[in-house]
């Protein structure tokens, strides 16, 4: 299959790739790893008039923690992620989240910025980042701003991102001593989307709980974050009674369809049955008694 | 668009417009057919290519993106004194059935052996995760992937 016919870019530098979004922006899409875009545009699903291909723009690839800021290029692939050091060794939830992405091959090109920018409901990596709190960076020619993770996708394959902007890096709150999290995803086969996944992150003072984020993958809209069900945790005790409340929550605030993969009813069940498990996995690492 | 890059040692250049994909490249413009095209949907890992050494869909990668970089195809595995250790190895323990993955099965192994020279099965299965093969049951695949990585950390001695 082809795709139908565009102008093809291949900036050197973020400078001019964002002088070719700020003349182009409204016909153009960015390629980044192109594995959602490239299938999409052969299927005749999206036809952009103009490829910017940023891949060899070079300085958006790295992952550093620094004050107490996590800071990821926009073109870390997912195998990048899954393979970094001080992902393994504080981030739990984006380290459970990343290998469970696509497969070996996919992750290989894939990468964060485009994945979130595509803001694709059964996406993974934007239910990870709502849960951990993170901000999305985005330029264009006019400068920079940060946006929150639970507000880059507003519909289906809509963020709201403008056509000339661009993200550039996701920085992630760097967890406190007594923090946990994982990724908990149901998926047919290797490769599939999820039927439905759920990013917990938690974090733990005095006994108590003292934050909590919870990331809902394809079942709803967009990414969801489960905002009641944060709330309920806020200063909760931890255990299994805090637990199923907050997964009630959870379960009552997704919205998702029948389809191959599931009904409605089962979906929702699963939410239920995630957060749960992902709220009791967390508190464990984070410690508590 | 004037694409220039190296494929299996030797360099090429091509005139390529930008909506061909990389594997039509390879396939229609070099006529090297041992790259497969079967989902066409980046599922089922047949067109798998090496590019600098990382294998990627070439049905998901546009030739233009193939600017100055080194490519490796199944036609490059084999050496001048013979078949390469994981083609030996797929022929001895019968790695294959109708053999439309296998090129892909391969290149995705010698990724892996070169990161991992000895994997245990789990590393291979979860390699392969992403080539699908609808003859064997994989179970032949990661057999003759784990028997190349003992006769390249062997060698001559088996």
């Amino acid at each position: 299959m082809l795709p139908a016919p565009f102008e093809y870019d291949r900036p050197e530098t973020l400078d001019e790739a964002l002088d070719l979004l700020a003349e182009h922006g409204e016909d153009a899409k960015v390629l980044a790893g192109g594995q959602s875009l490239i299938p999409l545009m052969k299927l005749r699903f999206a036809a952009p008039a103009r490829l910017i291909d940023v891949n060899r723009i070079t300085g958006l690839d790295g992952i550093e923690e620094r004050d107490g800021v996590l800071h990821i290029g926009a073109l870390v692939r997912h195998n990048h992620l899954a393979a970094s050091d001080v992902i393994k060794e504080r981030y739990p939830t984006i380290a459970t989240a990343a290998p469970m992405i696509s497969d070996p091959i996919v992750r290989n090109l894939g990468t964060i910025g485009g994945s979130l920018a595509h803001a694709d409901p059964s996406g993974d990596l934007g239910s990870v980042m709502i849960a951990m709190g993170a901000t999305i960076v985005a330029r264009s020619k006019d400068g920079e701003r940060e946006i929150a993770a639970a507000d880059l996708a507003e519909g289906p394959f809509q963020s709201t991102l403008t056509p000339t902007e661009l993200i550039t890096e996701v920085r992630v709150p760097a967890p406190p001593p007594r923090s946990g999290g994982t990724y908990l995803k149901m998926e047919r086969k290797v490769g599939d989307f999820a039927t439905v996944a759920a990013a917990i992150y938690l974090t733990l003072e005095n006994g108590s709980v003292a934050g909590a984020g919870i990331g809902l993958t394809s079942v709803g809209l967009t990414n969801l974050r489960a905002e009641a069900a944060e709330s309920s945790l806020a200063g909760a005790s931890p255990g299994e009674d805090a637990w199923a409340e907050a997964a009630r929550l959870a379960a009552e605030a997704s919205e998702p369809a029948t389809d191959v993969r599931g009904s409605a009813d089962y979906k929702r069940h699963v939410v239920d049955v995630y957060v749960r498990r992902g709220l009791a996995a967390a508190a464990e690492m984070a410690g508590a008694a | 668009m004037e694409t220039t890059f190296t494929i299996n040692g030797t360099e090429r250049s091509v005139d390529v417009e930008p909506r061909r994909l990389l594997v039509h490249v390879i396939r229609e413009d070099l006529g090297l057919t041992g790259t497969h095209i079967g989902c066409d949907t980046t599922s089922c890992g047949a067109c798998t290519v090496l590019v600098d050494g990382t294998p990627v869909k070439s049905c998901t990668v546009l030739g233009v993106q193939a600017e100055g970089r080194d490519l490796t195809t199944v036609e490059g595995l084999a050496g001048a004194d013979g078949p390469h250790a994981l083609q030996a190895a797929f022929k001895e323990h019968h790695g294959l059935q109708c053999g439309f993955c296998t090129p892909a099965m391969m290149l995705v192994g010698k990724a892996l052996l070169e990161r991992n020279p000895d994997p245990s099965d789990e590393d291979v299965r979860w390699e392969i995760s992403g080539n699908i093969c609808r003859c064997t049951g994989y179970m032949n695949i990661v057999k003759a992937i784990r028997a190349a990585a003992e006769a390249a950390r062997e060698p001559a001695t088996a």
